[in-house]
């Protein structure tokens, strides 16, 4: 492997790479990064309950916590989907338990972004700026991966030749900053979430004028009374499924973009929890397998990483949902994940080991996970890496995410 | 806070709030209109703009003089609405306007809108009744909008020579909409005969300084005779008719009402539409005083309970975000969006004013989806402060929870746009 800024620099000019120089004395290694290869993330916006997502059924305490949450144990119908004897994946999830399978997986459990906060805002941005330092850096940190990884623009440039593309309706903040970044946003634009038109129903509910022409006309658009309430799922979930399809493809072409952004919302879900995530968790499922197949062969080349900002309380609320907590988990795929198992350290369930007694104790934290990956899908060495995660110095890239 | 919601556009982003909120509203009905400082086309420029392009059509892709005009006067209509720290007098303005209504649906009255609110409305707004009345009357958007330029006695010269007639549009609306109402007991009869006293208040066209023209040879001849009142023949007899329409109880009533119902309530309580009524009958329809009058009244000071229409949306909307000139978002394009273009009612009865006509579920839905899609390309704008700045004590604990909830700070700023309470005034 090479070192050094002799090579940045001959790289930089090679490619009239401007970005780089944004970078200041950050040396880089690319000797090992192959052009080919992908790397995407996925944020899952407003805190997946990740004990919901990969079941932790074979703890001894996790029926007394949450025992209205938990479907049923592997092998019976409708039942969790098996990880190895100790964790099962939701049955909402089948395309990933295939992935498992073929050892394309990697779930990692009880990791958070080193917070501490419960609010989505703020956790949200921190998560996205990699940094926990308010008020510093304003760049997102797939941003300044890929002012390291830079290409130059290219004459009748189209739509995904930039380094990194942010597939939907807007930029998340983890790809803003000074690197040329591509947005792609299917035909007819991006669709709103329905979990936000369940938001603004409630809050119209009590309101004499507004509150019924809002639920007449949301029927309209598909919301039923009961998906409004909980009790069915609700409309439009398939737009994310077609996003990732197309993202896989404009990934999959041999001058697409190296590095992408993806996000999804409607996990936020303080109330019936058990009818209303299946089909978040469904869409995400439907999603994965959608970039997969997108992707084509060049799924061997690419690493997905699946992100929220904060797990959700352990116990159930008392609107049969969950409020905001801390750890949750993870989601590494592709063709080169050292897959097969679900990683992280489980911190168990005891009520010594809750956070604050109500949360997942984090165990890890998620800049380690993403730091990893660079590292070893790009070849980034810790300069680069703590480039790339200003304040991260002493947290180590995680090990042995991708097959050597 | 309320007063500038109720009787202004909304808060402009953290702009300071009045102290006295009484006096601020006072000081706006004393001081005159900023707005008649602003560069607005005149009305001849307005006229000559319709002139040179109906003699020479706009080859392609080339911009018309009217759409010219038109770019030119809107964006300060829209500006001064972003803008404007004399909320109330422009509220006054538009109420007006739509009492008066000229309309985009008639082509022809696109050079024209602007400068009519500028030269018949505004310089009116804390003026008499009958004088605004009389400039609408006189405007060439008015007599092109309720078709009058045309209208020829059947006995006048013109009439005779080339077997024109009456067109009753503008007198019957004048009476019906703009003073005394259908209900105040005229006939048929009596709108021949205001269309005969109106006969030859027209347009001139020809003139190197097109305008207002009383055309003789089109007017009917003899005294007219109007619900039981005598007007002598000329221009003088329509003159007179305004003198009385525009002072006419069944008028000051209509307008009270109006008013009220812009102002304080979808149904005001007639106790204090009488005492609107009152003051315009004992100032002989001074419209300063009446609006004093209305600010006095305690439900003007109750909580908030009329719906914005979408004009007023889009406006409260724009200020509250204060976004720079450069991103502000296509003002007349939202209201359009939203369902009230733009000085575009369909009919001269102009935008109704009340909850009921503005509650369509899918066009609040689509302030929510606009909201939504702004928030994404804005992600800098913090929620709370948002929601804070804009509605202040009226935030209430359902949709402060509800944005510190939101799953996303997208979802939380769309939501404190798209809330209840910021659709209201």
């Amino acid at each position: 492997m090479a070192h050094g800024a002799n090579l940045l620099t001959r790289r930089a000019t090679l490619l009239g790479l401007a970005a780089a120089a944004t970078m200041g004395g950050t040396t880089l290694a690319l000797a090992d990064a192959p052009g080919e290869r992908r790397f995407v993330v996925v944020i899952l916006r407003g805190a997946l309950d990740g004990m919901s997502a990969v079941v932790p059924y074979g703890d001894p305490d996790l029926m007394g916590l949450r025992g209205g949450l938990v479907p049923k144990r592997p092998g019976q119908e409708g039942g969790l989907l098996d990880l190895g004897g100790f964790f099962g994946l939701h049955p909402a999830m089948p395309n990933l338990h295939a992935m498992y399978a073929a050892g394309d997986l990697l779930p990692i459990h009880a990791v958070s972004n080193g917070t501490g906060t419960r609010s989505h805002f703020v956790a949200q941005d921190r998560l996205e700026l990699g940094s926990l330092k308010d008020g510093g850096i304003t760049s997102g940190w797939l941003n300044r991966a890929a002012g390291l990884l830079g290409r130059p623009a290219q004459d009748g440039q189209r739509p995904g030749s930039e380094t990194a593309l942010a597939v939907g309706s807007s930029l998340p903040l983890l790809l803003r900053g000074p690197a040329p970044v591509g947005t792609w946003m299917p035909p007819g634009g991006g669709k709103i979430d329905p979990s936000f038109y369940v938001e603004l129903a409630a809050l119209h509910a009590s309101d004499p004028t507004t509150g019924p022409a809002i639920a007449v006309a949301l029927r309209e658009r598909g919301f039923s009374a009961e998906a409004l309430a909980g009790m069915a799922p609700l409309p439009n979930q398939g737009a994310f499924s077609s996003l990732c399809a197309a993202g896989g493809r404009l990934l999959a072409a041999p001058t697409g973009p190296r590095l992408a952004a993806l996000e999804v919302g409607g996990w936020d879900t303080h109330a019936h929890q058990a009818n209303r995530l299946p089909p978040v968790l469904k869409t995400l499922d439907d999603g994965l397998a959608g970039l997969k197949d997108g992707l084509g062969e060049q799924w061997k080349q690419t690493v997905v990483l699946v992100v929220t900002e904060f797990g959700r309380t352990v116990r159930v609320n008392g609107t049969q949902g969950t409020d905001h907590g801390t750890a949750s988990v993870a989601f590494v795929l592709g063709g080169r994940v050292a897959g097969g198992r679900v990683g992280g350290t489980w911190p168990g369930l005891k009520q010594a080991h809750l956070f604050e007694n109500r949360d997942l104790t984090p165990t890890a934290d998620l800049r380690g996970v993403a730091k990893g990956l660079l590292a070893q899908q790009f070849g980034l060495d810790s300069a680069a890496l703590n480039a790339v995660f200003p304040d991260s110095a002493t947290i180590a890239p995680m090990r042995g995410l991708l097959r050597a | 806070m309320q007063a500038m919601i109720r009787f202004g556009l909304g808060r402009r982003g953290t702009e300071p709030l009045p102290t006295d909120a009484s006096a601020w509203l006072r000081t706006q009905l004393l001081d005159p209109d900023p707005a008649l400082a602003e560069p607005v086309s005149s009305t001849l420029a307005g006229l000559d703009a319709h002139r040179l392009d109906r003699e020479m059509k706009p080859m392609d892709g080339q911009i018309s003089h009217v759409q010219a005009l038109w770019k030119a006067d809107s964006a300060i209509a829209t500006r001064l609405l972003a803008e404007t720290d004399r909320p109330f007098r422009e509220r006054l303005g538009w109420f007006w306007a739509n009492h008066f209504t000229v309309s985009l649906k008639r082509g022809e009255i696109r050079p024209l809108a602007l400068p009519y609110v500028q030269e018949a409305i505004r310089p009116h707004v804390t003026g008499k009744f009958a004088d605004m009345l009389r400039a609408v009357m006189r405007h060439p958007a008015m007599l092109w909008y309720l078709d009058n330029q045309e209208s020829a006695g059947p006995d006048s010269p013109a009439g005779i020579r080339a077997h024109r007639g009456l067109n009753e549009n503008l007198a019957r609306e004048s009476l019906e909409l703009h003073t005394i109402g259908a209900t105040a007991g005229y006939t048929q009869a009596d709108v021949t005969e205001y269309a005969k006293v109106l006969t030859g208040w027209s347009v001139d066209m020809g003139s190197a300084s097109p305008g207002f023209a009383f055309l003789p040879e089109r007017h009917q001849p003899g005294p007219k005779t109007i619900m039981g009142m005598s007007f002598p023949e000329g221009q003088a007899g329509g003159e007179a008719v305004l003198t009385w329409l525009g002072n006419h109880p069944a008028t000051f009533h209509r307008i009270a009402e109006k008013l009220a119902r812009h102002f304080l309530a979808d149904q005001p309580a007639p106790a204090d539409v009488k005492r609107i009524a009152d003051v315009l009958h004992q100032t002989h329809g001074d419209l300063r005083a009446a609006t004093l009058a209305m600010l006095e009244i305690p439900a003007a000071w109750q909580s908030l309970t009329k719906l914005r229409a979408p004009g007023d949306y889009v406006v409260a909307a724009v200020r509250a975000l204060d976004l720079p000139e450069a991103q502000r978002p296509d003002m007349l394009g939202l209201m359009n969006h939203f369902g009230q273009p733009f000085m575009s009612a369909p009919l001269p009865n102009g935008w109704p004013d009340t909850a009921a006509d503005w509650a369509d579920g899918e066009m609040l839905l689509r302030r929510a989806d606009w909201a939504m899609g702004l928030a994404g390309k804005h992600p800098a704008i913090d929620p709370m402060l948002l929601a804070q700045a804009s509605l202040g004590d009226l935030l209430g604990d359902g949709t402060r929870h509800a944005i510190q909830r939101a799953a996303t700070r997208q979802d939380a700023v769309a939501l404190a746009l798209a809330a209840p309470e910021f659709q209201r005034r």
